[in-house]
């Protein structure tokens, strides 16, 4: 157990040591630490970030989504409403049509029926004229007796 | 004057030895260096956050990411053992380097000063060595467990008969049998050296730089003590390089070892 004075100069010494780490050691050391916790925590800012706007993303595509659904079933529903009003509306013009062709035809056959009916009563005249001139054996003044002729014309 | 230098110097130079010749002090110096780097570390890795790391966990992650980024880059097959074994031997041999910047009087009069006051001992009979580095026995006792290892690597990656057939037939190969015959006792003499060169290297360098290192703190000890800071101070600030280098050169080449260990040749 022998204290001299070399244990103050190697405390001098151990002093400068401790001087130059304060001084160049430990500073670019805290300083390299110090950046790669702020790397550490800008990444997981980042990380965060980017987590919110996918969440955000995500949330925007479902709304557009549903807009979508919703306007394509709207669109849908149209369309059948007017296919429906189509149909409906053709139905009604043939069948207008249908009626019209058969008022047509009807009118036609009145027609016909009303000549039929017209020329028969000329042939009865006629030949009601004839046998009246059989009958009578002597000929019958047609213009003389036009007035009696048409009167029997309608009767007929 | 020169008797007095002698005897400082070969004081400095003794082992605490027991009974038995075992370097008590570069053994208790090397096991409380080695439970305090545990201790950070596990405590630092239990209260680890993946969030923004404070100040502690910021440098211990550091430290292993540096030791990753060297194993990735040397050591390309999947190891459990390797990451860990690299940051020990770097960490512990950090700490018992860094021993050095202590001055070279303070553990050793702490202790002669124990020695004296609670034990009775004659404080010329009490001795420490305060760099386990600085001790062949320490350095031999890592660079002899990493040759176990790089044998251990070898056989697992290769098999066992895989592995005793390159001790024979590698470095140098033959087409004929009787060639092949020929060249195996060259070869296995050449491995042999190879394996045993290579604990010695890592020993011995770790030793020489320590040693020399502490043999000129405990010279500079010895000039007058107003002048001791002119040389103590300059050495002091070199060995921050060769401590940290010295580490770092060790775990290296550990990682480079056993790295060509389980590549084939």
């Amino acid at each position: 157990m022998e204290f001299n004075a070399s244990l103050i100069g190697q405390m001098i010494t151990f002093a400068i040591l401790i001087w130059f780490t304060m001084k160049f050691v430990w500073p670019p050391l805290t300083k390299m630490m110090d950046e790669r916790a702020k790397r550490i925590a800008d990444g997981l800012a980042a990380a965060d970030r980017a987590k919110q706007d996918l969440e955000n993303a995500e949330k925007k595509s479902a709304d557009k989504l549903r807009e979508a659904k919703q306007q394509a079933a709207e669109i849908i529903a149209q369309a059948e409403k007017r296919a429906a009003q189509l149909v409906e509306e053709a139905k009604s013009n043939a069948k207008a049509e249908g009626e019209r062709l058969l008022a047509g035809a009807q009118g036609e056959i009145e027609q016909q029926i009303q000549q039929a009916k017209e020329s028969l009563r000329q042939q009865v005249a006629t030949l009601a004229v004839a046998g009246a001139e059989k009958i009578l054996q002597r000929e019958v003044d047609a213009a003389k007796h036009a007035d009696m002729l048409s009167s029997i014309k309608a009767e007929l | 004057m020169a008797q007095d230098a002698t005897s400082y110097i070969q004081h400095h130079l003794t082992f605490a030895k027991s009974a038995s010749g075992v370097h008590l002090d570069t053994f208790w110096i090397a096991l409380v260096l080695g439970l305090a780097f545990v201790a950070l570390f596990a405590y630092v890795a239990n209260k680890a956050t993946s969030g923004v790391p404070g100040r502690l966990q910021n440098f211990v992650e550091l430290i292993v990411e540096m030791v990753d980024t060297q194993i990735k880059d040397a050591f390309h097959a999947k190891s459990k053992v390797i990451g860990p074994l690299s940051l020990t031997i770097f960490c512990w041999v950090f700490l018992m380097n860094s021993m050095d910047f202590l001055p070279v009087d303070l553990l050793p009069t702490i202790a002669q000063w124990i020695g004296h006051t609670f034990f009775g001992m004659d404080p010329h009979h009490v001795y420490l060595r305060v760099v386990p580095t600085a001790d062949v026995n320490q350095t031999f006792a890592m660079s002899l467990t990493v040759m176990l290892l790089i044998i251990g690597f070898s056989i697992s990656a290769k098999g066992l008969f895989g592995w005793i057939k390159e001790l024979f037939t590698a470095p140098f190969h033959a087409e004929g049998l009787v060639m092949t015959i020929i060249l195996m006792p060259v070869n296995f003499a050449f491995q042999l050296i190879e394996l045993a060169a290579k604990p010695i290297s890592l020993a011995l360098r770790l030793f020489g730089n320590m040693y020399a290192g502490e043999l000129i703190f405990i010279l500079i000890a010895l000039l007058p003590w107003w002048i001791n800071w002119v040389l103590g101070a300059p050495w002091a600030i070199f060995h921050i390089l060769v401590v940290t280098l010295q580490a770092f050169v060790f775990m290296m080449l550990t990682i480079v070892y056993l790295s060509l260990a389980v590549e084939d040749h």
